[in-house]
């Protein structure tokens, strides 16, 4: 027998199902009255530094239908590319939201403040960008990806540069409609899949 | 703060296949093209931290908490309760733990779930707390009952609870489900095996824990749950500011 690795393995995922907003988003379900207090309500409170962004988009199966019951959470810096609990990071940033598609539309919105960017730890400057993580009824491992901005210089940005066909770096940069607000569609199938990331 | 390594990469082979056509909807929800990988960074390896002060005194009774105590939910008492730990097996102290279930019955509160169960009127289904210093969390609920589902002609969920956790890196955001030691309907579950290893979908049932039940009040189940880990080794630098 070799040694043993001292190492746990993580849990299995499972899907999140189709009535995760219970469990995440009690208000949304019309359950509100269980918590005095919901978590990632929004990422900023009033005064936060930078400029105010709203991000609207839907999220598309394989056929084209956009998802009525997709859950999707954003993690953030500030507009300094600071990360809550970071020294010198904004107090009125928390940096997470929870939002959810609209049960009719199946449209979502992000309002937060433009992040700031950050370097990796090979200490690139990676362009502004804000993680979302992706469950519903159907997806059985949360999905990861980023979203970019189209106003920004992104063409340094070492993720998106190792994207090997550079039509799909498309995939995840948000497209302006209006000053402040952007469009930002996550396809999970097929015709201009979304880059999906594993890190 | 101080750089604790990146994360360890998934092993994506121990997780449930994304497509897996015997659990329907996931055939036009699974992407078609492999997933990008690179190094853990900051957006990755930092994560919300939630203080005390958002955990109300009952928000972890599910029992109580629909009506603030004024009445008790019906169903089998049960005490769910483990330990957070990472990868490297230290606890993960501090970290937020949320939970969602049907009722006794096998009925949500969602007002897309109709099955004709009827609802419990002193239950809503929804609890979280925050681990303790040594990882440790504790849920009391009621059993929840297994229902069915519109996928193949006759599938039925065997009794399940939903748990999601944070650690403290967006990277190890997790969500899962508990099932039940002993339950006939795991084998049959086209949900539980999108894990194509028994073995890894054993460590997703939660045994029957009698030293941990409190005689003439609740039974006790036991669910730990593992997160991914950081590497740290002593040849990597150090970021500055990180």
């Amino acid at each position: 027998m070799v040694q043993k690795l001292d190492i746990l393995q993580e849990t299995p995922s499972q899907t999140a199902g189709p009535y995760v907003h219970i469990g995440l988003m009690p208000s949304y379900t019309g359950n509100g009255q269980i918590f005095a207090q919901e978590v990632g309500v929004s990422p900023i409170e009033e005064g936060a530094e930078g400029e105010i962004i709203e991000i609207v988009g839907s999220v598309f199966d394989g056929t084209g239908w956009a998802l009525r019951d997709a859950l999707i959470e954003s993690w953030q810096p500030d507009a300094k590319g600071r990360f809550a609990g970071q020294e010198g990071a904004d107090p009125k940033v928390s940096g997470l939201c929870r939002f959810a598609a609209d049960a009719t539309s199946g449209e979502f919105t992000l309002r937060t403040i433009k992040p700031g960017a950050v370097r990796n730890r090979a200490g690139v400057m990676q362009a502004p960008h804000i993680s979302l993580w992706i469950v519903s009824r159907g997806i059985n491992i949360g999905l990861s990806t980023r979203i970019y901005f189209d106003d920004e210089d992104n063409s340094a940005d070492p993720l998106l540069g190792r994207i090997e066909q550079s039509p799909r770096v498309e995939t995840l940069i948000a497209k302006t409609e209006a000053p402040g607000r952007y469009r930002f569609n996550i396809r999970l199938q097929g015709t201009d899949e979304t880059v999906f990331l594993d890190l | 703060m101080t750089d604790l390594g990146p994360l360890i990469p998934r092993n994506r082979a121990i997780h449930p296949e994304p497509y897996d056509p015997g659990y329907k909807t996931s055939v036009t929800r699974s992407p078609n093209l492999p997933l990008l990988s690179l190094e853990s960074g900051p957006s990755e390896e930092t994560g919300p931290a939630f203080g005390h002060g958002l955990i109300g005194a009952l928000d972890n009774n599910l029992i109580l908490n629909w009506t603030q105590g004024a009445a008790p939910a019906v169903g089998e008492r049960i005490l769910l309760h483990g330990r957070v730990l990472d990868e490297n097996a230290r606890p993960v102290r501090n970290t937020l733990v949320e939970i969602w279930q049907a009722n006794a019955g096998g009925r949500y509160r969602h007002k897309k779930d109709s099955y004709f169960a009827p609802l419990d009127p002193n239950f809503g289904g929804c609890g979280r707390t925050l681990t303790d210093d040594e990882g440790r969390y504790e849920f009391l609920t009621i059993r929840p009952g297994a229902y069915p589902w519109p996928n193949r002609g006759n599938d039925w969920r065997p009794m399940h609870i939903h748990v999601s956790v944070f650690g403290h890196s967006f990277g190890q955001r997790l969500i899962t489900q508990v099932y039940f030691e002993g339950d006939p309907l795991i084998a049959h579950c086209p949900i539980a095996a999108t894990i194509k290893s028994r073995a890894q979908l054993d460590r997703l049932v939660a045994p029957l824990d009698l030293a941990h039940s409190r005689p003439q009040d609740y039974l006790a189940y036991k669910f730990d749950i593992v997160l991914r880990g950081r590497r740290q080794s002593m040849f990597e630098n150090k970021l500055e500011g990180m």
